[in-house]
């Protein structure tokens, strides 16, 4: 297809798109105003499930089995990514070598690491209180970790990151979350129904399975992340394919 | 609410949206990228979204410019030496 048949493609596409998407804006509330029907139905159930932060509460309680996709959707692309980038045959495995940092990026790490780790786990630990929750303390989590590569070097996050352990308890957090669902369908007749008992509103512990469906999360997120950006970063750190072009197609 | 600022924040997304499209070198586009994805975490930070607006700013501003860095390392490498002597590994000490 030549570069003009396919902007004129395009433009016919996009004028189509255009026209529904203007004319499916025109039923909309206007922006800004006072009232939220769904907001405030959200807001009342999650009331009633004790749960102070509303995103939590639908993420993981009235529409968790939402979550069980989105969460899936995570685990199959790190199994994915992990399949794809493992080593080839003709792949050279070159050892990273130490490497010298200027110091006072090794104190900016050194100091930031701990915080880091330490707002991950409080970002978890806190979704159903407060914006955050499993997903975005886990990302923080295993963002934090690869600041050891900023300060050390690639050998000191080798020796922080049990790739196996890591792989293991991904697969036991994913799997964890069917298992609370079933748990609800056991205890309660539906998949992933609130079964545990909701505690006081605004404290750690209140919510039900939301804590827990969120700890989970933040255990996969965490892992899963850390596995992908490990393959990742193998690729472009240890192994070299040095002479790919002359052994032709492999 | 704070009318100007979402104006302002979402203009911002515009131009580093459009910015972003129009650079062309996966490298350059990466710095775009978390550019943007830091615009996004402010516009939903001020249409009071927090909740994805830190999803914005872990994914979007640091794992997907590193991904997408990592891979244009991996990938660039290699017509570095593509002559005959095979590497034997003492180059790609660059990444710091």
């Amino acid at each position: 297809m030549t570069a003009r048949a396919r902007l004129a493609v395009f433009l016919a596409a996009a004028a189509v798109i255009a026209a529904f998407f203007t004319a499916a804006c025109t039923h909309l509330p206007p922006f800004g105003t006072d009232s939220h029907p769904y907001g405030e139905r959200a807001v009342a159930a999650a009331l009633d499930r004790r749960t102070a932060n509303v995103v939590s509460s639908v993420n993981f309680d009235i529409r968790a089995f939402d979550t069980l996709g989105e969460e899936s959707i995570l685990f199959g692309t790190v199994l994915g990514a992990t399949l794809l980038l493992r080593r080839a045959r003709d792949e050279r495995h070159r050892r990273a070598e130490a490497e010298r940092v200027v110091p006072t990026t090794r104190l900016f790490g050194a100091l930031l690491l701990p915080i880091a780790l330490v707002v991950g786990v409080y970002v978890v630990a806190h979704g159903q209180l407060s914006p955050g929750g499993g997903f975005q303390g886990g990302v923080v989590l295993a963002t934090a970790l690869h600041l050891a590569y900023v300060a050390v070097d690639y050998r000191a996050l080798k020796k922080l990151r049990p790739l196996a352990v890591l792989d293991v308890a991904d697969s036991l957090a994913a799997a964890s979350y069917s298992l609370v669902g079933l748990a609800g369908l056991i205890a309660g007749g539906a998949f992933l129904e609130n079964v545990l008992p909701l505690g006081t509103f605004n404290t750690i512990t209140s919510g039900g399975t939301v804590p827990v469906l969120n700890a989970v999360v933040g255990v996969e997120v965490a892992c899963g992340l850390i596995a992908l950006l490990a393959h990742f970063l193998d690729q472009a750190v240890e192994l070299t394919d040095p002479d790919q072009q002359r052994y032709g197609d492999t | 609410m704070n009318q100007w600022l979402i104006g302002v924040a979402v203009a911002f997304v515009v131009l580093a949206a459009t910015t972003a499209v129009l650079t062309r070198d996966p490298t350059r586009q990466a710095v775009v990228l978390s550019v943007l994805g830091l615009g996004l975490a402010v516009l939903f930070a001020v249409l009071q979204a927090p909740d994805v607006a830190l999803s914005q700013l872990a994914v979007g501003t640091a794992l997907t410019p590193l991904l997408i860095l990592l891979t244009v390392r991996k990938v660039t490498r290699r017509p570095t030496h593509p002559d005959d002597h095979p590497a034997t590994g003492d180059d790609g000490q660059e990444q710091k």
